[in-house]
């Protein structure tokens, strides 16, 4: 399956919410070393109940991962102890949040919540850990003067800091102690269209220096397209497409794919109508029999509402879960 | 904000509020049928007799004079004499001030003891025994009246076995028992608020990243949730603290303490309208004092607080 070592495996992934929400159902993901995995979805699909599960937060109840495995680095994460995982959260697996200003202690300042962090995972002393979070200002774009320098912002209050600084802490939170795997969920979607950039470029240049791998969570395709190497595509809970991000967008297999890529604006089909999909996603509580998309779909057949299509790998890395992959055009 | 341009507003509004409140009083005290002067005097007095008392109050003058005069005296805390003893309004405040302030002092302080660790430990065991034990002791405190607390515990640790005294003055050990029937209902209302705002902050966004950054559950929820979930318990028990300084009358008679709230009570059995009238303002002034001490700790707790 392509190339690169894999860091992150996720086996037949199952999560239900109580009473009767079907939030994933048996997911597969495979995140490689040192890259940007887009995973995209609209709301509800599941992307945040998946990444929630990989650092394993998942609140149970009422969610309850009722089958899978989340191999990362060798280990099931799923069978680790609370203090084991503990210990891989912020060190090895770390997360960066949609609103910074929601996600920041508001009582607490920026420095103190990044040092806290370095402190308990290395056991850093006070001093040198401040030095360090001065050093993550630097690499994230902090420690410029128009922002008054990393001195201000280590001892400023989250609510003192604009959005894009407050992202920009946020990301710097996230690296702080060099993680293998950075989950990034929505973190543009917040943000002015201006800053979305700058954020993208900056996790993008964050992760050439650093080698470590993203998993990039957004329901929006061109943020995806702008950032990631790979893109996955989640449906209903599960992986409907996944492949290298230059095959997904020249050549999608699964008509939800294709549909997806259509409702994006593009400025040369200026003037005509913006194409949709319709019909809503459905609801965790009422997935459809079979193919999970044959409500919505153009090309369904009779199979597609009793057999649910498995994950099948076409081209070198280019899988697809769709009984007609290949064929509809 | 920087905190001292912050202090320096809030101590304006300080003044304001005595301001306003010694104007008030000073008006309504005008303002009720009846001449203090006919009331010293007592019914057999001749019209010489109150005339002179009259100019002895200043009441015989023109109404802005003695407003004017009326300020001066609260900015130099000089409430005048007692209408009934002659004895200095502000002495007799500050003489039996120290008995309230200890009485108050202890009473929020057991009251927080009791509540704090107690409403931090129901938030986080939600629904487990203890939890239960807490909601129903502060529905047991609020449904309690404070004086037959105070009786209760009188009979059991003064009459029944003797480790407290009955009633007096003196040593710390007078003021055990009114400072805990003081104390357990405040104990009620500082619990509830506590249990419900760090549940509040249990669920807040910043948790779940303080839980993603690898935190103990310890530091999560006694370094993060603690400080966010203290701010408005600090601020009510600070009020609450600014009330029982006003004087707690019927503790205070319960257990026969000679606190502010009696020698205010005797004020107005007697009519005593200077009295009276300092002894407002002296709770106005030590309620706003407080509420300003309340605000200062509060902005250094939640920072946000001195945008507005």
């Amino acid at each position: 399956m392509g190339e690169g070592e894999i860091l992150l495996h996720i086996q037949d992934l199952d999560i239900t919410f109580e009473p009767g929400a079907h939030a994933v159902r048996f997911l597969e993901l495979d995140i490689r070393k040192s890259e940007i995995h887009g995973l995209v979805g609209e709301s509800g699909s599941g992307k945040s109940v998946t990444s929630t599960a990989v650092i394993g937060l998942l609140p149970s109840p009422p969610a309850k991962i009722s089958s899978g495995k989340i191999i990362f680095k060798g280990r099931d994460l799923l069978k680790l102890g609370k203090e084991e995982m503990r210990k891989i959260r912020g060190r090895e697996i770390a997360m960066v949040f949609q609103e910074p200003s929601k996600y920041f202690n508001p009582s607490m300042k920026v420095g103190e919540q990044i040092r806290e962090m370095l402190s308990l995972h290395f056991g850093m002393s006070r001093k040198s850990a401040v030095e360090r979070v001065l050093e993550l200002f630097n690499l994230t774009g902090l420690g410029k003067s128009n922002f008054g320098g990393g001195r201000r912002i280590l001892n400023s209050y989250p609510h003192e800091l604009s959005g894009g600084m407050k992202q920009r802490a946020m990301i710097a939170m996230g690296i702080a102690c060099s993680p293998s795997l950075l989950i990034a969920d929505e973190p543009t979607t917040a943000l002015d269209v201006t800053l979305q950039m700058q954020i993208l470029d900056l996790i993008h240049d964050l992760q050439n220096r650093l080698k470590m791998s993203i998993l990039f969570i957004s329901h929006d395709l061109n943020v995806v397209k702008h950032i990631a190497n790979r893109v996955s595509v989640i449906y209903a809970g599960k992986i409907v497409e996944s492949a290298a991000k230059g095959t997904i967008f020249k050549n999608p297999m699964h008509p939800y794919t294709k549909l997806l890529l259509l409702s994006i604006p593009d400025p040369e089909k200026r003037g005509t109508p913006l194409k949709t999909i319709p019909g809503t996603v459905p609801d965790a509580e009422s997935i459809p029999s079979g193919c999970a998309f044959h409500t919505r779909c153009p090309y369904v057949r009779k199979i597609c509402e009793k057999e649910i299509p498995a994950l099948k790998e076409y081209e070198n890395g280019h899988t697809t879960a769709c009984h007609f992959a290949g064929e509809t055009e | 904000m920087p905190l001292i341009i912050f202090i320096i507003k809030r101590f304006f509004r300080l003044i304001l509020t005595v301001l306003l409140v010694s104007t008030i009083i000073f008006f309504v005290i005008r303002v009720i049928p009846g001449d203090p002067a006919a009331v010293i005097a007592g019914i057999d007095a001749t019209q010489a007799d109150v005339a002179a008392i009259r100019a002895q109050l200043g009441t015989d003058k023109p109404i802005s004079v003695q407003y004017i005069h009326w300020l001066r005296s609260v900015a130099l805390f000089d409430f005048g004499n007692s209408m009934i003893t002659g004895e200095p309004v502000t002495k007799q405040i500050l003489k039996r001030f120290p008995i309230t302030l200890t009485l108050a002092t202890l009473g929020i302080l057991m009251g927080m003891l009791i509540a704090i660790p107690l409403g931090v430990i129901s938030a986080v065991k939600r629904w487990s025994p203890v939890d239960y034990f807490g909601m129903l002791l502060s529905q047991i405190g609020m449904a309690v009246p404070s004086f037959w607390l105070g009786i209760i515990l009188l009979l059991l640790f003064a009459v029944k076995i003797h480790i407290f005294p009955l009633f007096g003055s003196g040593g710390i050990k007078y003021y055990i028992l009114p400072s805990l029937s003081l104390g357990l209902a405040r104990a009620a209302v500082i619990l509830r608020l506590t249990r419900a705002s760090m549940v509040e902050e249990l669920s807040k966004e910043y948790i779940i990243t303080a839980r993603a950054k690898g935190l103990t559950e310890r530091l999560v929820k006694y370094k993060h949730a603690l400080k966010n979930a203290l701010i408005p318990v600090i601020t009510v028990s600070g009020i609450q603290f600014g009330y029982m300084l006003g004087g707690a009358i019927i503790i205070e008679q319960v257990f026969s303490l000679p606190g502010l709230g009696r020698l205010f009570l005797t004020g107005i059995y007697q009519r005593d309208f200077t009295l009276i009238q300092g002894g407002v303002v002296f709770i106005a002034f030590v309620f706003s004092l407080i509420n300003f001490l309340v605000d200062i700790l509060y902005s250094v707790l939640n920072p946000k607080i001195r945008v507005g």
